[in-house]
């Protein structure tokens, strides 16, 4: 195996797993919207990160823990509809993007480019993915009461403000990575997909968490290794892959419930 | 006195919701907060517990372990988790071990075969029954319930409040809770503190102060209680 595709396939496998395991926590609705919003305040910092030679996710990172800083202190400050917020952070970095991505060389801002990534980026990946997977094994169970009702969190103690906002710069660093793997237009797929096919064959928090994980990361083994032999882009190639799996195992259920 | 509340005010949004709140409970005892939608029940027990500004005093004479039940904490709200009822109980802290929990779940009358059941596939009582055991298992000292479903049949002919009848007879408990039920009030509670929008409040043991003109100042219609005995 060269080196090139294990260096791809040790950071797809981490950022894929990482975005699943997290995403399993997006259950509430207020919380499913927001990635979509943040990878897409993402192109801007791509453009600059492409526009001076820097590496993508120097540039993007700055935009998007702007922009995760922003949707917490305005949903706390205005009390608008998170669905409203992300909305105009969504309109804002696709508007901004579109102002100075040099289109000719927009193909790593859109759709990833998990196929050049570097030694030094991937250590970088392995390390971040590492710090997410702790944190969020420390806020998992104080996040999921938060889901369920957050005064039954609050009267249990839980800083129900502080651990949004941790969760929100965990999606911050997932999204960012995301960007290397699948490209600005399509990171929210990473953390949604995984645990909506876990969701449909799991029955308890383990499992749930486990095959989000490995869906996440499977589905971009299989879409690193079809690029490989069949040379379509990459990030396409993984949402793709999930959305398939998604839709095996809704059939699967389907079946079973029959 | 474990609680004690003097000129108690609450604005939310600008709006005045509690104004001038006085009363007090004491160890040991129930006290049901009794008033029509809207008159600030929910507000007063969230403000009680820390979660909302407030202007008057709320003393407590000790720290206190506290258990609540929210308004609203229904099935609904896991039923698209998978989540078993195992997963509920280890989202507390600390994580209760496993015997602690089936000691619990045998006091709200559930057996240790429920705990691998997704909490979406419970009946309606047993789910009542394990939120029982949930909030119960830290070992609290106060319990707020906020509107515990009060018409579900638990199964077997209890309610929740026969079941919570039972549990105090195990356990040092005083109670806090928040129903529309005038059978639960006389049959239930020490104490009845009533709210309504129009500033009256009334506070003392359901049979002094439940006349019913106090009922209807506080519900702006004619009620009559009829009670059983």
């Amino acid at each position: 195996m060269n080196t090139q595709l294990l260096l791809s396939l040790i950071s797809g496998i981490c950022i894929s797993g990482v975005a699943g395991y997290l995403g399993t926590l997006m259950l509430s609705k207020k919380m499913s919207v927001i990635a979509g919003p943040l990878a897409h305040l993402a192109l801007p910092g791509a453009a600059i990160a492409i526009i001076f030679g820097l590496s993508l996710f120097v540039g993007v990172f700055p935009f998007v823990l702007l922009g995760t800083i922003l949707i917490w202190a305005l949903e706390r400050k205005t009390r608008l509809p998170m669905e409203n917020l992300t909305a105009i952070m969504f309109a804002f970095g696709v508007g901004t993007a579109l102002l100075i991505l040099p289109i000719d060389k927009a193909d790593a801002a859109l759709i990833g480019s998990i196929n050049t990534i570097s030694p030094i980026e991937t250590a970088v990946v392995i390390l971040i993915s590492l710090s997410v997977i702790y944190m969020t094994n420390k806020m998992y169970s104080k996040m999921m009461l938060t889901n369920i009702h957050e005064d039954l969190a609050r009267s249990s103690g839980i800083n129900i403000d502080l651990y949004n906002f941790l969760y929100l710069l965990n999606i911050g660093l997932v999204v960012s990575m995301g960007v290397y793997l699948v490209g600005g237009l399509i990171t929210a797929a990473l953390i949604a997909i995984p645990a909506a096919i876990a969701k449909n064959i799991s029955s308890d928090l383990k499992s749930y968490k486990i095959w989000a994980t490995i869906s996440g990361a499977g589905a971009t083994i299989i879409g690193i290794f079809l690029n490989y032999f069949y040379n379509f882009p990459t990030g396409p190639l993984i949402v793709v892959t999930g959305a398939c799996l998604f839709l095996i195992t809704v059939s699967f259920k389907i079946l079973k419930h029959e | 006195m474990l609680l004690k509340v003097n000129n108690l005010s609450v604005d939310l949004d600008g709006e005045n919701i509690i104004k001038n709140l006085s009363f007090e409970v004491s160890k040991g005892e129930i006290m049901t907060i009794l008033g029509p939608n809207g008159a600030g029940k929910s507000v007063l027990i969230r403000t009680l517990l820390g979660f909302l500004p407030h202007k008057g005093e709320i003393t407590w004479d000790k720290k206190y372990k506290i258990g609540y039940l929210p308004q609203g904490l229904n099935q609904l709200l896991t039923k698209d988790l998978p989540l078993t009822v195992k997963d509920f109980f280890n989202l507390k802290e600390p994580i209760p071990d496993k015997n602690e929990i089936v000691r619990y779940l045998s006091m709200v009358g559930l057996k240790e075969d429920v705990l691998s059941k997704n909490t979406g596939n419970l009946s309606g009582g047993e789910f009542q029954r394990v939120l029982m055991a949930w909030v119960l298992i830290g070992d609290p000292d106060i319990l707020f319930l906020d509107e515990p479903t009060t018409g579900i049949d638990l199964g077997g002919g209890e309610t929740i409040y026969s079941l919570l009848k039972k549990i105090r007879e195990e356990k040092d408990l005083t109670i806090i809770l928040i129903t529309h039920d005038l059978n639960i009030v006389y049959g239930f509670t020490d104490k009845v503190l009533c709210i309504s929008r129009k500033e009256h409040a009334c506070f003392g043991k359901p049979h002094e102060v439940m006349s019913p003109q106090n009922l209807e100042d506080i519900f702006g219609t004619k009620l009559k209680y009829y009670e059983h005995k």
